[in-house]
């Protein structure tokens, strides 16, 4: 019985690495970390530039050896059945590769043919994609002239023509403007809909809370908090965050006023930020005394407090 | 997938792409080489008597053969040049084909089956033209056209290679070019024979690839030749090939695969 179980879990499992270890030359981008994305979930990567969230994509993508530990993508192993793997996989680079000279439609047909479709396949396949990518329009229309927007959206799309497991998105909507990323982020939820797991790498907060339905923060190669976003709020940082704003080169004086009115603050190069469980509490108190910012603001906690309390660039008291 | 699927299926990409542009690269690579041939064998070629350095024949009959192998050798090389630092470096299409089933070396096998075919296709173009023109003596003469895809690749291989393993903008292509390329296409026994080449030399001329191909593409359309050096010719390319291509193969995995 207690075998069955264990197949069962290996089955859900799309992702599973344990010390997983990526070293370039002497350095290790990736030091050592235990990950496991499960069936249907959207898993986000999160941290700085350099904390190895790219390199553990290219590993899950087998198109990177590990240099130690274990991983199993989709039940294989990426040094082995990497062709297999990556006919199941679809993904999304940093940097957009399309085909600039050709068409649209001709990106998504010559792509999937790669995976093994066939002709009549991958005709109606690019005529779908193109729908879903809302690309119908530009179809015939070379893609070197296409806004970022555009080319972005038809690099998912392309990622989709094996009607993959599992998507792997590498900084999907860096670059792109506001409408854009939404457009995107809704086509993401929908795919997520459908079943399609999804691994994201981010460094910004907001998509990573959108999109993600559980996280890890990468630091240094290693992985330093592991959770939804709502608990890793709740784990890493307060329920307010009050922020106050003085006139520039201000916030250090001001500080040792109010410093003590939160558990934790955060000295920005424009702000101070008091971590509160009750912001409206903490500025009636910092007003009593006397401080007067130019402007204050009381919200909710973000991923982006967790971030900027775990990657160290927080004074913790 | 088996190997010569996924060599076909990138064949097929690229054919999407040549649908498009057939125009200009059947310019540079089937055109250039008559533009040759009308002024060298042609122009040039009627203030040449047949003689012994010609081995006797007409100029345009010794400059044909050469011509389609001095042509396919350079677009083998300019296509194993900058286009394929493209795929790693700007267009970076290699590593949008290596994230699905097909592998790098699949990827480099699609590459040289794909040149292969176009430097087939544009020697025929030239072959028929030339034909117009009285060029060719004999159907062995068909042979050229493999024996310029042969050299070709032979040529390319090892350039693709080269390309692997820049990281730069690629100013190494141009400096080969004129320091390789050229000189090869002018001393290869292409215009006049080997014997014109001082002795001291002719060692330069031996080791080009292109020599041993005008060697045996003079062999096919002119006759004459010993078996065993056209043997001797063949070997060389064929080894200068498979090292070329065990090379590129290694060198496509460390960039692709890393």
């Amino acid at each position: 019985m207690a075998r069955d179980g264990e197949d069962d879990e290996r089955e859900h499992l799309m992702v599973s690495g344990k010390a997983l270890v990526k070293r370039f030359g002497g350095v290790a981008a990736v030091a050592g970390i235990d990950v496991e994305v499960r069936r249907g979930e959207s898993f986000g990567f999160l941290g700085p530039n350099g904390a190895g969230k790219s390199s553990t994509m290219r590993m899950i993508a087998c198109v990177s050896p590990r240099s130690d530990g274990e991983l199993r993508v989709l039940g294989m192993d990426p040094e082995t059945d990497g062709p297999r793997i990556r006919a199941r996989i679809g993904v999304v680079p940093q940097l957009d590769n399309l085909d600039v000279e050709l068409t649209v439609r001709q990106n998504l047909q010559v792509y999937g043919r790669y995976f093994g479709l066939s002709r009549a396949q991958v005709r109606a396949k690019a005529v779908e994609l193109m729908a879903f990518a809302e690309l119908s329009d530009r179809a015939d229309d070379q893609v070197e002239p296409l806004s970022g927007g555009m080319k972005r959206r038809l690099t998912i799309a392309r990622s989709m023509v094996n009607d993959p497991e599992m998507l792997l998105l590498d900084e999907p909507t860096t670059g792109l403007d506001p409408q854009a990323r939404h457009l995107l982020w809704g086509r993401l939820y929908q795919l997520k809909q459908q079943g399609v797991t999804q691994i994201i790498t981010t460094h910004d907060m907001h998509e990573a809370e959108q999109l993600c339905d559980r996280l890890v923060v990468m630091d240094g190669g290693q992985i330093v908090a592991e959770g939804s976003p709502s608990e890793l709020i709740r784990r890493f940082s307060t329920r307010e965050v009050l922020e106050l704003r003085f006139a520039p080169g201000e916030q250090d004086g001001q500080l040792p006023h109010v410093a003590d009115l939160a558990g934790r603050h955060e000295v920005l190069p424009d702000r101070l930020l008091l971590y509160a469980d009750d912001g409206e509490a903490a500025l009636e108190a910092a007003h009593a005394r006397g401080v007067r910012p130019v402007s204050t603001l009381i919200r909710r906690s973000t991923l982006e407090d967790v971030f900027l309390r775990l990657t160290g660039r927080s004074l913790v008291d | 997938m088996s190997n010569w699927r996924a060599m076909w299926l990138r064949v097929e990409g690229h054919w999407a792409w040549y649908r498009r542009y057939w125009r200009s690269s059947l310019y540079s690579s089937g055109i250039e080489p008559l533009l040759f041939l009308a002024a060298m064998g042609l122009g040039f070629g009627s203030q040449v008597e047949a003689g012994a350095a010609t081995g006797g024949f007409e100029y345009l009959h010794y400059v044909a053969p050469a011509l389609l192998v001095a042509g396919a050798t350079m677009s083998g090389m300019g296509e194993a040049s900058f286009p394929v630092l493209s795929g790693f470096k700007w267009q970076k299409d290699y590593i949008a084909v290596t994230a699905t089933p097909i592998t790098p070396g699949q990827l480099l096998g699609g590459q040289l089956l794909w040149l292969g075919i176009r430097l087939g296709l544009s020697g025929a173009i030239y072959g028929l033209v030339a034909l117009m023109f009285g060029a060719w003596l004999r159907p062995a003469a068909l042979l050229v056209v493999g024996v310029g895809v042969l050299t070709g690749l032979a040529c390319a291989a090892p350039v693709m290679a080269l390309a692997a393993a820049t990281y730069d903008e690629g100013r190494r292509f141009v400096v080969m070019f004129r320091f390789v390329m050229v000189p090869m296409m002018l001393f290869s026994a292409t215009f006049f024979p080997i014997s014109q080449i001082p002795l001291g030399l002719r060692w330069l001329t031996w080791i080009s690839p292109l020599w041993h191909g005008n060697e045996i593409a003079r062999a096919a359309a002119l006759g004459g030749a010993h078996p065993l050096a056209v043997a001797g010719h063949f070997a060389f390319l064929v080894v200068l090939l498979v090292a070329g291509v065990a090379l590129a193969r290694k060198l496509f995995y460390r960039r692709l695969v890393v």
